[in-house]
């Protein structure tokens, strides 16, 4: 990380907003109160057809009050900073709040709890420049145009801040910083791409990912056509991201409750194969996110998945204290009807590499990416998708060919039951889950049901 | 905000500025929701801020901002300049417009009754009897409704000396029955899936739904579904009904029409397209009977891609998109009509909100009515599998290649539902499935369909579109895959 830090919204300025916001309340007569604080400034540099095409910046803040009244509460935003625009805001709170019917099970606001600070603010790539990401993403075109192809990807740095403030003392206050590079590789008849994300910059190297995206488009030109079937599969980890990537949002209390997670009825119960560890940590090196939950209560670390066994589910307060158990800081802000979930996905990893998993295939597919990801059966959780920008087969150890775009319909439940080795997790980046930490996957029997055109 | 617009124009056009544009958008919304007879969401917000795009050396820049000071707005102005001008880092050809004229218009969209001078206390009650009335069926395990509100003012200026004053109102609502029962989640929704029907309307919209009506249906349907027979697999007509189409529509329409996919713009994200420029008058889309047009005009209806004037100052206008099965058009922008040839844009920039750029965006891209009556469609074969209502849907990033799941699906026998089928699924790909379309219900039964969760772009931009559809019928097409074996 860098020195010098500069967030956008230091804690102090956010402690003075809430300040205004408490004095509005109370001249309201409103003494429960809560607000949330963001701003951020990013920009993103995007490219096509070998140039740059799109080129954008934004800057912008918002506070957002929650009013506590007899058993009622809601919640009203404003981007605008000022005395009469919060006073606005707090009034808008206060009227919707009175306009909802009380609710007896609604907790008074969350009691403060010490917050650890996890510093991901890098100055580097805060204060990253437009003519900074344009030479990075020239350099990545003039590779991707060398080799023949056509590039097509993004730049993108930015600072974020966010905080709570409840008055009930809780003060909790995050800065991060992101960096996003992502390239995709064309040839005349095939593809290849690569992403990553890091808080700093400088761990990013965009030239050698736009050489993984070329490597990937030449290695798969001519793509030959395989029926669909079930194939023994290596997953990169930015395909077992974006389908395993899907079933986190049911490991909640409140969507057990509600009976809408396919952990109903599974909890504890052996569901995936013995070599399935997943965890939910906001600590991890490679994560990212508030140390907090919509309230202000402390993430703790989860241990969602155990040998194979579904052991914890995040809670919010709410569904904490429906179950009699502690709140595990994973709650969205209030009001709201989902409740919670984990955000800090980490899939605990194996010792195989992608070359080796390759290696031990008589007969499979290499999967670089998927997309298009959509549930079909929530509770034995089969999505569908396709995949894309690298799809190649693996013949007596070798990658011996491109193939053309599949079609699957796999079940992830099913999925989890047939790994077969699994590499070193990383930080992993997609388009169809928020970023985790996963390793690749060599799994069998995954189920392709049709092949597209391409 | 009109003199902001100006003055952040003013402050834009530095030399080596060739042209510029400026949005200032006032936004407001409304949230409500309920899960189980408890409020879920009840939350308003307020949004002001503006974007200005320009063009400098021939490239691109475009900085947003909602510090509205004059400082702030100056700078901004700056940083879009730099932008612009560091793009040039990167440069193959100078960015070409086609022509536009110059216009000075207020116009406001149609809404006889202001959602936000309807109580919260009004909405929520609606929302919460119909929410009542769906638990009133044993097995319904989870019961969800919500309504959403929008308003947008925007003011756009551009340094062809347009300024355009646009206030749109936007309303949605919808609700879902769930039902859990030993090894599956079934699911009703009206009248729409993913949150429901959204229009260009005001509160009349929420009067036109008559939600606490359907209630009792979606809620039976649930849980009937539990006891329904598992939807075949095989190849078989099929009949779907017109929220299905529109969303149909969208993916294997919409989307591959865009013009910047097409040359290449969203090869990174959302992908590109089949149609490559070649195919254009030169592709059997759909059988004869298949029409499609892509139309802002609020002729078309109350669309949520109905509009005056586009996100660059361009009129809303109706283009043709395939006319008796041939394919004759995309949809266009001032850069991408200039880029093929085409002597103006059709009018399709769209953006989210101030902070965001304008893209090439569906705006009503829609199947135009047949001449079928319902009773053609469904009786026109002995013997068809008709389903309703989205579930999940996919297609691959040229668009080809498509999987769409629906809540329910019916077996029909001589016009006549015989069956109820659980877990429908049909799959295709693009072309051969229009040109399977062997029958297209009535303007009497057409529905303006809103897609509220349209994403595309760098950095994402979720929009919503509209979809004119009605009942149409599709001759031999591949059903249960998503399932089978």
């Amino acid at each position: 990380m860098g020195d010098s830090p500069a967030p956008v919204l230091s804690f102090e300025e956010c402690r003075r907003l809430f300040e205004t916001v408490q004095r509005a309340a109370k001249s309201l007569g409103v003494s429960d109160v809560e607000a949330l604080i963001a701003g951020h400034r990013e920009a993103l540099t995007r490219f096509a057809n070998n140039t740059i095409h799109q080129n954008v910046a934004e800057q912008a803040q918002w506070l957002s009050v929650r009013v506590l009244l007899d058993h009622k509460t809601a919640r009203a935003t404003t981007n605008r900073f000022d005395a009469d625009s919060i006073k606005s805001a707090v009034e808008q709170a206060l009227a919707l709040t009175k306009s909802v019917a009380p609710d007896p099970d609604l907790l008074p606001l969350a009691p403060p709890a010490p917050i650890p600070q996890i510093p991901r603010f890098d100055s580097a790539t805060a204060e990253a420049t437009p003519v900074y990401r344009a030479r990075k993403v020239s350099e990545a075109i003039r590779l991707v145009e060398g080799a023949g192809q056509t590039a097509a990807g993004i730049y993108s740095t930015g600072q974020a801040v966010e905080a709570i403030f409840n008055s009930q003392g809780v003060a909790g206050w995050h800065s991060e910083t992101s960096a996003q590079f992502s390239i995709t590789a064309m040839a005349r008849d095939s593809s290849g791409w690569a992403k990553a994300s890091t808080a700093a910059l400088s761990a990013m190297d965009p030239i050698e990912l736009a050489r993984r995206a070329s490597d990937k488009a030449r290695l798969s030109a001519n793509p030959q056509e395989l029926p669909p079937g079930q194939y023994t599969v290596v997953l990169e980890p930015a395909a077992v991201l974006d389908l395993v990537g899907q079933m986190f949002g049911d490991f909640s209390a409140t969507a057990l409750h509600d009976q809408r997670s396919f952990l109903t009825d599974r909890l504890g119960k052996k569901l995936f194969g013995e070599n399935i560890d997943i965890y939910d940590d906001v600590a991890h090196p490679m994560q990212s996110g508030t140390p907090y939950d919509g309230e202000g209560v402390p993430r703790r670390r989860l241990t969602l998945v155990e040998a194979g066994v579904p052991r914890d589910v995040a809670y919010s307060r709410a569904s904490a204290q429906r179950a009699g158990v502690e709140p595990t800081g994973h709650g969205f802000p209030l009001p709201n009807e989902i409740g919670e979930a984990p955000m800090n996905i980490v899939i605990a990893g194996g010792n195989t590499s992608i070359g080796d998993m390759i290696a031990s295939t008589p007969r499979g597919i290499l999967v670089t990416r998927l997309w298009y990801i959509r549930e079909v059966d929530p509770y034995e959780k089969i999505m569908t998708g396709m995949t894309r920008d690298g799809t190649f087969l693996i013949e007596d150890g070798r990658m011996v060919a491109g193939l053309r775009n599949f079609r699957f319909n796999q079940g992830i439940i099913d999925l989890l039951n047939n790994v077969e080795a699994l590499s070193p997790a990383v930080r992993a980046s997609g388009e169809e889950a928020f970023d985790m930490v996963v390793p690749a996957m060599k799994a069998r029997e995954f189920h392709f049901t049709e092949v597209t055109r391409f | 905000m009109k003199q902001l617009a100006l003055q952040a124009l003013d402050s834009a056009l530095v030399p080596g500025v060739s042209y510029a544009d400026v949005r200032v958008i006032e936004s407001r919304d409304r949230d409500l929701s309920t899960k189980n007879g408890k409020p879920g969401q009840v939350s308003s917000a307020e949004s002001a801020g503006l974007g200005i795009r320009v063009l400098a050396d021939g490239c691109w820049g475009f900085a947003a901002t909602d510090d509205m000071s004059k400082p702030g707005v100056e700078a901004t102005a700056r940083l879009a300049v730099d932008i612009a001008r560091s793009s040039a880092l990167a440069k193959k050809r100078d960015v070409v417009l086609a022509p536009e004229n110059k216009y000075e218009v207020t116009w406001t969209s149609p809404c006889h009754i202001d959602p936000f001078t309807v109580s919260v206390e009004e909405q929520l009650s609606l929302l919460l009897a119909v929410d009542a009335e769906l638990r009133r069926k044993s097995g319904v395990t989870l019961a969800q409704t919500a309504m959403v509100f929008h308003r947008n003012r925007q003011i756009f200026v551009s340094s062809l000396g347009s300024v355009i004053d646009q206030t749109r109102t936007f309303s949605g609502a919808g609700f879902e029955a769930l039902s859990f029962k030993e090894d599956e989640i079934q699911k009703r929704s009206y009248p729409n899936s993913f949150g429901g029907q959204h229009q260009l309307k005001g509160y009349e919209l929420i009067h036109e739904l008559a939600l606490l009506d359907h209630a009792p249906r979606a809620a039976e349907e649930a849980v009937a579904l539990h006891s329904a027979d598992q939807c075949p697999e095989g190849r078989f007509d099929l009949i779907l009904d017109s929220s299905q189409i529109g969303l149909q529509v969208h993916e294997s329409i919409g989307h591959p029409i865009e013009l910047d996919r097409v040359l290449g713009s969203e090869a990174n994200y959302a992908g590109m397209s089949f149609l490559t420029l070649d195919k254009l008058n030169n592709l059997r889309y759909g059988s004869e009977i298949v029409n499609a047009v892509c139309d802002a005009r609020v002729e078309h209806g109350p669309g949520l891609g109905t509009f005056a004037f586009d996100d660059e100052g361009v009129p809303a206008q109706s283009a043709d998109i395939i006319r008796a099965g041939q394919f004759v058009g995309y949809m266009t922008s001032r850069e991408t009509a200039a880029a093929v040839g085409q002597p103006r844009s059709n009018g399709t920039m769209r953006a989210t909100s101030w902070a965001r750029l304008p893209l090439i965006r569906m705006t009503n891209v829609s199947l135009l009515p047949g001449e079928q009556t319902l009773d053609e469609v469904f009786g026109g074969v002995s013997h068809a599998i008709a389903m309703e209502t989205n579930k999940s849907w996919s297609i691959d990033d040229k668009r080809y290649n498509f999987q769409f799941g629906c809540e329910i699906a019916w077996e029909i026998r001589d016009g006549k539902r015989v069956r109820m089928y659980k877990n429908p699924t049909y799959s295709g790909i693009t072309t051969e499935f229009w040109n399977s379309c062997a029958a297209i219900a009535n303007r009497d039964h057409w529905t303006l369909w809103g897609v509220p969760n349209c994403g595309k772009g760098q950095p994402e931009q979720v929009i919503g579109t509209g979809h004119g559809a009605s009942p149409s019928r599709f001759h031999n097409i591949k059903i249960g895959a998503a399932y089978g074996g």
